[in-house]
């Protein structure tokens, strides 16, 4: 009896570590399903503002993006601290806004065309003459429908 | 034979390490986050400006100056009082009962002086260009918070239900296609009742 309890002691089983490879598998096609890929590299600042009567933007396939910001890092000892539109990867000027968001209807699937909506991620430090620059190229190329894309808060704190 | 039949297993315990690899790539590059944000519609462009007759108590001006000062109907307010200032004006119902154009569903103090109609109420939107941007969605947030409250009112008073969880439940995936046939009428009703009506002037190039 004694020495059965002994011999017990001396050879704890080892945790089994054969399923790991299926647990880690589960959470890297968990990953791997919901993972969008980033195309393109922020180039300009981008902290945009509060407000809290939002919409989400459901489908990503019918959405362009326009940035616009204060050039960051390196960027802003050539371009200087004025806010700039980024396009894509590249900075751009506001008359480069309508060619761009034409050859982005362009390359849609037909069916989506007409729900093309333009996301503007303005930063909350960018002034309204530039922002009212994009909308106006954009009303030239009739793509009408926009969204201020913002976070979510209280729209009080983007007066600090 | 004897050999081909006892085939050495492949080792599997670096698979393990493979895969937390994998994993720990894609966990870097992911990001879950839906972006959110205002609707907006731009007005179509015409090229030959059209000059509506509006009476000066259906416009409500508010100007944006380039300190993030408000001016609404040129007295300086502060943004906390904007949304009651905006509510008052859009629900005001200036119109008398019996007359043409009157408001049934409005609940404001039918001031002369202030608009007629929530159909006819014009909010019009005047920024500087040196105007943040951050200040300028702060407006926008609270005449966007406006409408909805109005439009939240109308519904519960209509359909027990606020006009905003019927927005949301219409663009739920599992909205059933009938369910949602009857929501887009009703969320078009609401908003024909009050229209959100927000017209952006050109900016001025001039420094005061």
């Amino acid at each position: 009896m004694m020495s059965k309890f002994k011999k017990n002691m001396r050879t704890v089983p080892e945790v089994s570590t054969a399923s790991l490879p299926d647990i880690v598998f589960m959470l890297l096609f968990f990953f791997m399903t919901v993972t969008v890929m980033k195309d393109t590299a922020l180039k300009v600042e981008n902290v945009l503002p509060n407000a809290n009567e939002i919409k989400k933007l459901e489908k990503k396939d019918r959405l362009v993006f326009i940035h616009i910001g204060r050039p960051t890092g390196s960027f802003e000892t050539v371009l200087g601290t004025e806010p700039r539109i980024q396009l894509g990867d590249k900075f751009a000027d506001a008359s480069d806004v309508g060619p761009y968001v034409l050859a982005k209807r362009a390359r849609m699937p037909e069916h989506l065309r007409p729900f093309l909506t333009v996301s503007l991620k303005v930063d909350k430090n960018a002034h309204m003459g530039l922002v009212a620059d994009v909308k106006q190229a954009l009303r030239e190329v009739h793509a009408l429908k926009i969204n201020y894309t913002t976070y979510e808060g209280d729209a009080h704190k983007n007066l600090e | 034979m004897g050999r081909r039949t006892k085939m050495p297993g492949v080792n599997a315990g670096s698979m393990a390490d493979i895969a937390f690899l994998l994993l720990i790539f894609f966990l870097v590059t992911t990001s879950i986050e839906t972006d959110a944000g205002l609707d907006r519609r731009l007005p179509r462009e015409n090229k030959d400006s059209v000059v509506v007759d509006y009476h000066k108590r259906n416009i409500l001006p508010i100007l944006i100056g380039k300190n993030g000062d408000l001016m609404v109907k040129e007295e300086l307010a502060s943004l906390g009082e904007l949304r009651a200032f905006v509510r008052a004006f859009i629900d005001n119902g200036g119109i008398l009962e019996g007359n043409q154009g009157h408001c049934g569903y409005c609940g404001g103090e039918a001031d002369p002086e202030s608009s007629d109609n929530p159909l006819k109420a014009v909010i019009a939107l005047n920024s500087h260009r040196e105007t943040k941007y951050g200040v300028y969605i702060a407006v926008q947030n609270e005449l966007v918070g406006a409408y909805n409250e109005l439009r939240d009112r109308e519904a519960q008073h209509l359909y027990q239900k606020n006009f905003t969880d019927m927005d949301r439940e219409y663009h739920r995936p599992e909205t059933t296609a009938e369910a949602k046939a009857d929501l887009r009428n009703k969320i078009k009703y609401i908003r024909g009742l009050y229209p959100l009506n927000i017209v952006e002037l050109p900016q001025q190039q001039k420094s005061e």
